[in-house]
């Protein structure tokens, strides 16, 4: 869990290469899998679902106050309003960030994340470092991101260790008054999700 | 299980290392080892709950070893010799030596864009009332199993406040070992840092807990 994959050798990949590709044989010959199946898994986690989801779902929350009040009810509910649910999506309830508040989610035991609003999670979210010290030491990771809150901001952590998926509401930035909701999710990222990162402020880039 | 995989509070794996601008896989075998582990998944020979003790279970050098999709492989070999899907040589090999045994559904790429659509709701209709209300102060238990069990060692035998009832669920710590899902009311319980850390930490960490780990304090 601490490797980079940049750091893996070459010899090293061709090995799970090779394993990998015996392994899927294996199971298409025996009849447990189609490779067609197999594709459209990959096309559906790499090209159809992601953080995009989730920003749409933000900046609706932002713009619309009756949305965001039944955000808060039931996450999954309203989010499947947006059509978006499903596998690693059953049971979301979304965190909101305020002046006084700042949410930071984590999967301690191993990778639990919203799959069905943020798509699968990056390497750095199911690595040991992350895992390990998000619980103890929230302020320490974050500034890792460069985020430094008020010393009065209180932190809170979600570790995932049900089917619950949390998803953060970062709070709006100024400077975005009166912004359609399409331009509204460009400010809203991924980190800002998850936590470890605060929306784009308009003028100031990523 | 006190295994590896139980990280919350360990400190010697240094800092957080995101990676600008990273693809969703970084190699082609990552793309086939989430899709081999989804369609295997969905074909029924196990639950979530025995895949993830599956991984947990691995050797723990090999563990902290192995990329994150690596160990979704050994785990995925681990629960097809378990299953009797396919047996240690088979895989070695990467060729049958016998005909596959019947598994419950083998989906179609149609059929799984409606799976992965529906998902696995975890939540079974409730039976009896819930025990903690919100604002109720609890005590972890200090449970130690020897199987799969949702509680990290950071919050076992630990002072919190009920948040919110969090629905009735799945209990993966039976589900896991073939003993039922043994549904429970599940719990959204608050811990002030320094409860579970000591020193001056001032956050507060949310712990998802089964009725059966806590108890009234």
């Amino acid at each position: 869990m601490t490797k980079n994959h940049g750091e893996d050798s070459h010899s090293h990949l061709d090995e799970m290469e090779v394993r990998v590709r015996a392994l899927e044989s294996l199971l298409v010959e025996k009849g447990y899998v189609d490779p067609a199946t197999l594709d459209e898994i990959v096309e559906t986690y790499e090209k159809k679902i992601g953080p995009k989801n989730g920003a749409r779902v933000v900046a609706r929350a932002w713009s619309d106050p009756d949305y965001l009040a039944r955000l808060r009810k039931d996450g999954t509910a309203a989010i499947a309003e947006l059509g978006y649910g499903g596998r690693q999506g059953e049971h979301i309830r979304i965190v909101e960030n305020t002046d006084k508040v700042h949410n930071l989610v984590v999967c301690t035991l191993c990778s639990c994340y919203p799959w069905s609003v943020l798509g699968l999670p990056p390497v750095w979210y199911k690595s040991a470092p992350y895992r390990s010290r998000a619980v103890s030491e929230p302020r320490a990771v974050l500034a890792e991101f460069g985020v430094e809150l008020p010393a009065d901001t209180t932190i809170r952590v979600w570790d995932s260790t049900a089917e619950l998926r949390y998803l953060v509401v970062p709070r709006r930035p100024g400077g975005a008054e009166g912004w359609s909701e399409e331009r509204l999710a460009a400010l809203v990222t991924r980190d800002s999700m998850i936590g470890t990162g605060l929306a784009i402020v308009p003028g100031q880039g990523a | 299980m006190n295994g590896l995989h139980d990280m919350g509070g360990m400190q010697c794996f240094g800092p957080v290392v995101p990676e600008p601008g990273e693809p969703v896989f970084h190699a082609r075998w990552e793309r086939r080892a989430l899709a081999l582990t989804v369609a295997m998944g969905a074909a029924g020979a196990w639950n979530i709950d025995r895949s993830r003790h599956a991984r947990e279970r691995i050797e723990p050098a090999r563990y902290l070893s192995s990329s994150y999709y690596e160990i979704w492989i050994a785990g995925l070999e681990t629960l097809l010799a378990e299953a009797g899907l396919a047996t240690a040589a088979e895989i070695a090999a990467g060729k049958p030596s016998a005909p596959g045994k019947p598994v419950r559904k083998v989906e179609g790429a149609s059929a799984m864009a409606a799976v992965l659509a529906k998902g696995g709701p975890a939540d079974r209709p409730p039976v009896g009332a819930p025990k903690f209300r919100p604002g109720d102060a609890v005590r972890t238990r200090n449970l130690n199993p020897p199987g799969h069990t949702r509680l990290p060692r950071y919050a076992r035998d630990k002072d919190g406040v009920v948040e919110t009832v969090a629905g009735f669920h799945v209990f993966p710590d039976s589900n896991a070992h073939g003993s039922g899902e043994a549904p429970q009311w599940l719990y959204t319980v608050r811990f002030d840092a320094a409860e579970l850390f000591g020193g001056e930490a001032d956050h507060q960490v949310h712990v998802d807990c089964w009725e059966s780990y806590l108890e009234a304090r």
